[in-house]
């Protein structure tokens, strides 16, 4: 498949949403809402349940799956309160020593008025502040779409995972097209430029893992419980030390620059 | 130890003092030279001009402390991305830089501090992998340290021509951030026009104190997006420094002629606060 056909995979209704992965790996789940300051969003689904035997807290962005849902979610694109509910459930699930699964699947962090008033891009900000040092291990699942800011928001993570199809890319290839070429139908050519797959992922070292979609839904949502719980394991055995280490020296090694004397 | 003993690397001004410039604004012609004594700020209708980052540092550095850091440091086309060389030979060219954010030490008032100060003529200074390294390096030498950062910021938000490694420049950073945060240290925002995207979205929001420049234009996404997704025609306001200011994102808006009084009153303040070392530990 191409990337570009990767794209239209992902983006495709029939996808599982972020929420169907939650049902499939989450045992007894119990969702929790609200950010505690403003209101509860419904574009990002959390709580708490067990992965096996292990408790653990859930965070998943979901497009919805008919209209009505999909609007009510902003067709998966989380506003700041979003965010905030995360990160509430992120610091909790520090203070419980739960470790957090994230799943992300969204175009980006929601457009609109009334994000902007409540503070978009400060939301996130925190976000990717406040993981960076969160002394719980983290894993996060690239399931389908990983647009821009939006989706990093849950992704400061120590591990991350991205299913086969799924898309990695700091900015819609369509609003990449928009800008650079004043031409959004050039999609597929912006897919290509930008380097988005899973593939391209495990080569830059933005991804660990990547999860085959070969099977059914079941099978695959089983291979990836396996790795969460070998991977979580494996996580837990460190120290809070070692662990808020590694993940910030994951992030710090990359970007590429010259460093030429002059 | 930090040396201040070094010459400023503050270019020398040309000749070109007589020269004169275009107000952005009111499309005034002024004389160069009375722009600058003026704070890049038009004399005839009171608007901001965008400062060139070495003009900038040169009104708020103590005369003669600023010592540029990380100037080798440079933007490489790592996706083979089309035109993205070209782009980056052009802003070069253009600008006399090498990235889109000059870092240094400088003392201001007296205090030493780092400062990094974006460059919205070089690629509308989006965060390419060498802005992201600058910066994360200029937190982690403040921390290591122990001393504030001042960074002004603007940006047009990622450089798209290095794709995902552009998008993780915002974690990088802020992981670079909240280490000097947690051990005890200030940073300064000063948001100026314009401060959008994947910028607003990390470390101009991260600040333990918040300024912005009158009418900067601040966000996270862009007006048009915005307006073609909800169909709604937005206020003339909408994600200006007042209006981040009204729904309580930034702290204060400072006009220039204030900044670098503000600036070290708040490390002087901050810094005596941290010496009270009783109350911190008990």
């Amino acid at each position: 498949m191409t990337a570009y056909e990767r794209l239209k995979t992902v983006r495709s209704n029939g996808r599982p949403t972020g929420a169907a992965f939650i049902d499939a790996l989450i045992t007894d789940k119990i969702e929790l809402h609200g950010d505690r300051r403003y209101g509860d969003d419904e574009a990002i689904v959390a709580g708490v349940g067990y992965l096996g035997k292990q408790p653990v807290t859930f965070i998943a962005i979901d497009k919805g799956t008919n209209l009505d849902e999909r609007i009510r979610k902003n067709f998966g694109c989380p506003k700041p309160e979003g965010y905030r509910k995360a990160l509430r459930l992120m610091k909790q699930a520090e203070k419980f020593g739960l470790p957090v699964l994230c799943i992300v699947d969204t175009l980006g962090a929601y457009c609109g008025a009334d994000g902007e008033e409540r503070g978009q891009g400060q939301s996130i900000a925190e976000n990717l502040m406040e993981m960076m040092t969160l002394r719980t291990p983290v894993i996060s699942i690239i399931a389908g779409e990983g647009g821009s800011g939006g989706a990093l928001a849950l992704a400061v993570a120590d591990r991350v995972y991205m299913l086969e199809n799924a898309v990695f890319s700091v900015i819609t290839p369509d609003g990449c097209a928009s800008i650079l070429w004043k031409d959004s139908s050039r999609v597929a050519e912006a897919v290509e430029c930008l380097r988005i797959t899973a593939e391209d992922m495990m080569r830059f070292g933005v991804a660990e893992t990547v999860i085959p979609e070969n099977g059914d839904f079941i099978r695959l949502c089983g291979g990836i419980k396996a790795q969460l719980e070998e991977d979580f394991k494996l996580l837990s055995s460190l120290t809070q030390e070692e662990l808020t280490e590694q993940r910030y020296q994951r992030f710090r090694k990359l970007g590429a620059y010259a460093e030429n004397k002059q | 130890m930090l040396d201040f003993t070094k010459q400023s690397d503050t270019r020398e001004s040309d000749n070109s003092s007589e020269k004169t410039v275009g107000c952005s604004s009111c499309k005034a012609e002024v004389l160069h030279r009375v722009l600058r004594e003026n704070f890049f700020i038009c004399p005839e209708c009171g608007s901001y001009q965008r400062i060139p980052p070495r003009e900038r540092i040169e009104m708020l550095a103590d005369t003669g402390t600023f010592k540029e850091i990380y100037a080798d440091i440079e933007s490489v086309d790592t996706l083979d991305f089309p035109m993205y060389k070209e782009k980056l030979e052009k802003a070069r060219t253009s600008t006399g830089e090498r990235e889109a954010v000059v870092c240094g030490l400088m003392r201001v008032d007296g205090i030493e501090c780092v400062c990094f100060v974006m460059d919205a003529r070089f690629i509308m200074a989006s965060l390419s992998g060498a802005v992201g390294e600058k910066i994360t390096r200029a937190f982690e030498l403040a921390t290591s340290v122990n001393i504030p950062v001042i960074g002004f910021t603007a940006s047009g938000g990622a450089r798209m021509q290095e794709g995902i490694f552009s998008l993780m420049q915002m974690a990088k950073c802020s992981g670079a951030v909240k280490r000097h945060s947690d051990t005890g240290n200030l940073y300064i925002a000063v948001l100026t026009d314009p401060t959008t995207g994947g910028v607003t979205a990390s470390f101009a929001m991260e600040g333990d104190v918040i300024l912005a420049e009158p009418k900067a234009l601040i966000g996270f996404a862009g007006r048009r997006v915005i307006e073609q997704t909800t169909g709604s025609k937005l206020p003339e306001n909408f994600q200006s420094a007042e209006f981040m200011l009204e729904h309580g994102f930034v702290d204060r808006i400072v006009g220039r002629a204030e900044q670098k009084s503000v600036i070290a009153s708040l490390m002087r303040m901050y810094r005596n606060g941290g010496n009270n070392d009783s109350l911190r530990k008990a």
